[in-house]
């Protein structure tokens, strides 16, 4: 047994209300730089759709993730190294810009500086690619909120799936939002495709990153990743992907999805893991075994071997207690109601979701009944049959019992709670239907309805310890003058030595402020502007200069 | 023997190498950012599928034909039994293949560069004058097979351009073995001399990267925290270390 510890993070779906604000705070922080404006490491797609890059999900067409071969061994979709290698001057699995959708701004400077005329002056979309007029065809969530999906709709790899009957349903019965971002796997396709051997899993905690330094642009970890959660960048040509936020986990701070989901629905937490069993637990053959075979590969922190291997391990005491104290292990093995996104890609995805019940409430409260009764939910969940297989499709390759239990768990803390809170009836038959005792279910909805801060997000104090004297940013000052702040070196865009990620952040943001625009030059984008400073541009010359 | 020959077949190949080792040393000791192919393939793959793959194949071959016709002695050949005859039919119509190969991907590839506005855009000025060598030094290459192998009487650049490059590497030049050497060849050896020159400062140190440990390691990589940062994004600096709670005794790197 070989401990190591993994940094997750659970979203409960039920909570979602597709704001979208994570997404922004994301892009803010992290992909607001030229080369890499249709990046959303965060995305949240309306389902069913046909998510961000379109139709992702489809490996029949991306071959991304993991398969078994004709012995049973786990082997790359796409091929492996010969194969990687002979495709790398053209990889054809690579998804152009067209797929996500193509950047664009709008030309602001027509609304201030068109001459008075007859019309309303109209700011025109510019690409951000050609700097030329264009069409905005697509988006990365087009589809929200289902608007436009009776055209698109059946592109959605997972509904067609489905027979028409179902399809036809659905529209009008189940819509939820998914968001997503890197799943920091077990089992990285991603770091297994990559030639230049850059991209890596962090030893300590597990998160997934790309080494800048050492991409050397081969491209095949986007394709690689069945998520399609590897970026090209396409003005550095680097890969890019979602960092798992860790110069702020390192100091005790959640990402920064986390911190500003508007729903509060995300939990953070260490887990604990077997390593020598990924590889095992990755190749079992049916494909519903997956989910338990992931859960098998997470090890007990209460248990006393694992303690004794962690700390053998070298896993500091404090990250011990925190796997004790983590959300994550709760949800997933305690109450056992979140679920992994696709595990049949094989990767050992560590970002899991609560699937929603909002949905099955919405069917039974429309019908006229009462959507808080145990009795209801669990007849509407047996009647659901539809919509539980799309959630299995997501959430268990296909096995509806797991999601089936999941959302009943989900139902029966609805209704016993609502006993506890109207008539301090505390209905132990409700919790028993489901495998629970009545003070567990107490707490299972103190973590997903009460979800206080400090019990969603159990960030190992150890870096906790050094967060104050390391607050990012804190004398970003040092950095000034140093080589490569930003621009563009001699060899092309961003050359020159890497600098510290929110350094760079900081001076790609003063640079977006003063170049590259296709609208208005010479001016600033106040859209862009972080309300510091003066850049150049900001006010109009002064008369006699 | 003239300025302009010493000039030409001693001081600027010379020269070109030197700047060739040094500017790689240099570009990956301060830029290993910048150290990347800047694929376009996002943008467009249409032409680049066809393109791409048909002008670094060709390429390979080329060089490998480079390598065995240049740097082998003819004698080592001969002793294995390729002699002048099956050399020169090897060397003139597998050239040729891979010359077409190369020269046609090259021309897909620029024309695409020139028409897709995207990919015009993200060309630096470097690509450009890095395609202008790169295109000279392939044409004239093409030219001098064509002219002299294919349709002429057949040139044997293995007495003297060969020799004149071996004796180069091992420092003792011979600027005289080139002055005979037919115009389109002396071309090519000049703009590829530049085309060495100018490498460590384009996209080509790509080929330095050539990603063969791919065969060797794991598939899946872990690395370390780097611990030379503390944590966060800033490097630790002298005199800055985090203050640190006193270890507990018993309890081990709490204080990571
Ligand atoms: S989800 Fe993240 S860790 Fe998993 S394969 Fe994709 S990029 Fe890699
Ligand atoms: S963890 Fe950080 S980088 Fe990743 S999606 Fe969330 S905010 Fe973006
Ligand atoms: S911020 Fe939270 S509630 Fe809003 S879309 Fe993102 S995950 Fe959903």
């Amino acid at each position: 047994m070989k401990v190591m510890a993994q940094m997750s993070m659970v979203m409960n779906l039920d909570k979602c209300i597709g704001c979208h604000t994570c997404s922004v705070t994301c892009k803010q922080a992290w992909t607001n730089r030229t080369g890499v404006e249709y990046v959303w490491f965060n995305n949240v797609e309306t389902r069913p759709g046909v998510g961000y890059p379109r139709t992702y999900e489809d490996q029949e067409k991306w071959r991304g993730g993991w398969t078994l071969n004709k012995r049973g061994r786990l082997k790359l979709r796409d091929g492996g190294r010969f194969k990687k290698l002979s495709r790398i001057f053209s990889n054809p699995k690579l998804p152009e810009i067209h797929d996500y959708y193509e950047p664009w701004t709008y030309d602001y400077d027509m609304l201030l500086n068109s001459p008075s005329g007859e019309h309303t002056p109209v700011a025109t979309p510019k690409s951000l690619l050609t700097g030329k007029d264009m069409k905005i065809g697509w988006s990365a969530n087009w589809d929200d909120n289902l608007g436009g999906s009776l055209e698109t709709m059946d592109q959605d790899p997972l509904l067609a799936k489905m027979s028409e009957e179902v399809k036809a349903e659905y529209e009008k019965a189940f819509m939820f939002y998914l968001p997503r971002i890197c799943e920091h796997c077990l089992n990285p396709s991603c770091v297994a495709s990559c030639p230049s051997g850059a991209m890596y899993k962090r030893a300590e905690d597990g998160i997934v990153l790309v080494d800048q330094d050492a991409c050397r642009g081969w491209r095949m970890c986007v394709s690689g990743c069945p998520y399609k959660k590897v970026y090209f960048n396409h003005r550095t040509g680097k890969a890019e992907k979602c960092t798992f936020c860790y110069p702020r986990i390192e100091v005790g701070l959640p990402t920064v999805c986390a911190e500003t989901c508007v729903g509060r629905l995300r939990y953070l937490g260490l887990v604990l893991y077997d390593a020598d069993a990924v590889a095992a637990a990755a190749s079992v053959e049916d494909e519903h075994d997956l989910l338990d075979a992931q859960r098998g590969v997470l090890l007990d922190p209460h248990d006393p071997a694992v303690i004794e291997a962690a700390r053998a391990g070298g896993i500091p005491e404090d990250w011990i207690e925190s796997a004790q104290a983590s959300p994550i292990w709760k949800l997933i093995r305690d109450y056992e109601i979140a679920l992994p996104l696709h595990p049949e890609y094989r990767t050992m995805p560590m970002v899991w979701y609560i699937p929603p019940l909002s949905p099955v409430v919405d069917v039974v409260t429309n019908t006229g009944n009462d959507g808080e009764d145990a009795d209801n939910l669990f007849a509407a969940i047996d009647k659901l049959r539809i919509p539980i297989g799309y959630l299995a499709e997501l959430f268990s390759a296909g096995d509806p019992a797991p999601v089936d239990l999941s959302l009943r768990k989900l139902a029966a803390m609805r209704s016993y709670m609502r006993g506890v809170s109207m008539s301090d009836h505390r209905d132990e038959s409700i919790t028993e239907a489901v495998g629970m005792s009545g003070p567990q279910m107490e707490e299972m909805y103190r973590l997903l309805a009460i979800a206080k801060y400090e019990e969603r997000y159990v960030i190992p104090p150890a870096h906790a310890e050094q967060a104050h004297d390391l607050e990012e940013m804190g004398c970003s000052l040092d950095f000034e003058g140093g080589p490569g702040m930003g621009g563009a070196g001699p060899f092309g865009s961003s050359s020159g030595e890497s600098v510290p990620v929110a350094v760079e952040n900081f001076h790609s943001l003063k640079n977006r402020q003063t170049s590259d625009r296709p609208s208005s030059p010479g001016r600033v984008n106040l859209l862009n502007w972080d309300g510091n400073g003066t850049p150049e541009g900001l006010f109009p010359p002064e008369d006699g200069k | 023997m003239s300025t302009s020959a010493i000039l030409l077949w001693v001081v600027l190949p010379y020269a070109a190498a030197a700047v060739f080792i040094v500017g790689h040393i240099l570009r990956y000791r301060y830029d290993k950012f910048g150290w990347t192919t800047r694929s376009s393939q996002t943008y467009e793959n249409r032409l680049l599928r066809w393109g791409s793959p048909m002008f670094h194949f060709g390429i390979l071959m080329v060089i490998a034909g480079h390598v065995v016709g240049l740097l082998i002695p003819r004698q080592w050949l001969y002793a294995i039994g390729i002699n002048e005859h099956i050399y020169h039919l090897g060397a003139t119509w597998m050239g040729t293949a891979a010359a077409i190969l190369t020269v046609a991907g090259l021309i897909i590839l620029i024309y695409r560069r020139r028409t897709v506005g995207p990919v015009f855009l993200a060309t630096t000025a470097m690509d450009k004058v890095m395609y202008v060598f790169l295109g000279a030094t392939l044409g004239f290459g093409t030219l001098a097979t064509l002219v002299y192998q294919v349709f002429g009487p057949g040139y044997s650049y293995r007495e003297s351009i060969s020799p004149w490059i071996r004796q180069m590497i091992i420092f003792q030049p011979h600027p005289e073995m080139m002055v005979e050497v037919p115009l389109f060849f002396q071309l090519h050896v000049a703009t590829a001399c530049a085309l060495f020159a100018l490498w460590p400062f384009t996209r080509l140190v790509h080929v330095f990267s050539a990603p063969i440990p791919y065969f060797f390691r794991p598939y899946i990589v872990y690395r370390s925290r780097d611990e030379s940062r503390g944590a966060g994004s800033r490097p630790v600096r002298r005199g800055w270390d985090p203050v640190a709670a006193p270890q507990p005794r018993g309890k081990r790197g709490s204080n990571r």
